[in-house]
């Protein structure tokens, strides 16, 4: 039950994008149509759910505080607080994951590849992978937790971004001013997604 | 100063921007500027960063290989962010508690990256970093502009500093709370984007 309630806490009320602002740059410059968020959204998902239980993995039996103790005892494992190496260690394991699932789907699924396309590896850069990583160390999440927080999350970029693609793509046959053209009316719209994903908030669970 | 050095320092802050024109760096922009104080502390991390990681990586532009590029620079960006982080945690520990994971964040913001691929990869390192400093300053700017007017809307007071006496103290302001959550962000960088592209209708794009 916490598990569900994890998973939606992730997906509506701290929505990546539009509670915690991460992975915006690819969410307005890749929402101009809904086929290719689709391809996004979806990468981010696959990615998400494989690489926060792995960091979690990295963090709870390698990095924290005492963590070494399955290896070297806990009384010898206090001493060692390796957690500064987080940032090196995440983003590496995520560059790594991202290029190994890139070629397994390429392998597996030409399909998938050719729809995902470069979303794939453009995600290594995303700043919603490495800010899942971050925010499960800081909340001190479980590996198990954490494969639930990652789906979540990736689940909510996923709906927040086809929103946005769904509402630019009506866009086109208004009447913009011209200076807002583009970049401008798209941060007011997220802007307005924004507090309608607030009502959210209110939910208690 | 010649031609290309003066548009090398003056094109990021306006015509440029790393923010309103680039698209890069966004999602920092908008989650630490409820407030100046970590706006400023935000942005002096990521001047860091960007001049050394500029710097470093056009001193090996020529040594780093095609095929590992990408894993090369973040490497670099990474190790240079754990210093920022760690000087952060030792001498501005509550600021460095609000930012949370943002400070984190700079490996990936993309200014950082898009720099090194668009410019230290092709450039001397003396031209890299004044590049680098130059779109720092750009994304300052645009930082200092969204947190002054979070903080003095939303509070009344900057940098802790009561310029709008709220109502709750006896004063006449009414503190617009929508302005601190994540919508209020949003307006003010799009009413930014309004503004910029009027003045210069050159920056307007087609739909």
């Amino acid at each position: 039950m916490d598990l569900i309630n994890l998973a939606i806490k992730a997906i509506f009320i701290e929505n990546m994008a539009l509670a915690f602002f991460l992975g915006m740059c690819s969410f307005v410059a890749v929402s101009k149509k809904v086929e290719t968020a689709n391809g996004l959204g979806i990468a981010v998902v696959f990615v998400l759910t494989i690489v926060t239980p792995l960091n979690a993995l990295l963090q709870n039996y390698l990095l924290k505080e005492g963590a070494l103790a399955w290896a070297i005892g806990p009384e010898k494992a206090a001493g060692y607080d390796l957690s500064f190496l987080g940032f090196i260690a995440f983003i590496a394991t995520i560059a790594a994951i991202v290029q190994i699932v890139e070629m397994a789907i390429d392998k597996f699924s030409p399909a998938l590849y050719a729809a995902l396309g470069v979303f794939l590896p453009l995600i290594a850069v995303n700043c919603a992978i490495l800010g899942s990583s971050l925010f499960m160390v800081q909340r001190e999440y479980t590996v198990l937790q954490s494969l639930v927080y990652g789906f979540g999350s990736g689940v909510g970029f996923w709906l927040a971004i086809i929103a946005l693609a769904a509402v630019r793509e009506k866009m086109k046959y208004s009447n913009v001013p011209p200076g807002l053209r583009g970049l401008g009316i798209t941060f007011i719209v997220t802007g307005l997604m924004a507090m309608g994903f607030m009502i959210f908030g209110g939910i208690q669970i | 100063m010649d031609k290309q050095t003066k548009s090398i320092l003056l094109d990021p802050l306006y015509v440029k921007n790393p923010i309103t024109l680039q698209v890069l760096g966004i999602c920092s922009a908008l989650a630490v500027t409820t407030k100046l104080e970590t706006a400023l502390v935000m942005s002096a991390a990521l001047t860091f960063v960007l001049v050394g990681s500029n710097t470093v990586i056009s001193l090996l532009r020529n040594r780093i290989p095609g095929s590992i590029r990408i894993i090369t620079q973040l490497a670099i960006i990474a190790s240079l962010v754990i210093i920022a982080d760690q000087i952060m945690k030792a001498y501005l520990f509550d600021v460095s508690k609000q930012l949370s994971v943002f400070v984190g964040l700079i490996i990936t913001n993309c200014i950082v990256m898009g720099r090194a691929e668009a410019f230290a990869m092709a450039n001397p390192p003396a031209k890299s970093a004044l590049d680098g400093l130059a779109n720092a300053l750009g994304y300052s700017f645009i930082l200092i502009y969204v947190a002054l007017f979070r903080e003095l809307l939303g509070t009344g007071a900057i940098l802790g500093h009561e310029l709008l006496q709220p109502v709750k103290a006896g004063g006449w302001y009414s503190p617009n709370g929508l302005l601190l959550l994540s919508p209020g962000a949003f307006f003010l960088i799009g009413l930014f984007i309004w503004v910029q592209r009027s003045i210069s209708p050159k920056l307007q794009e087609e739909a």
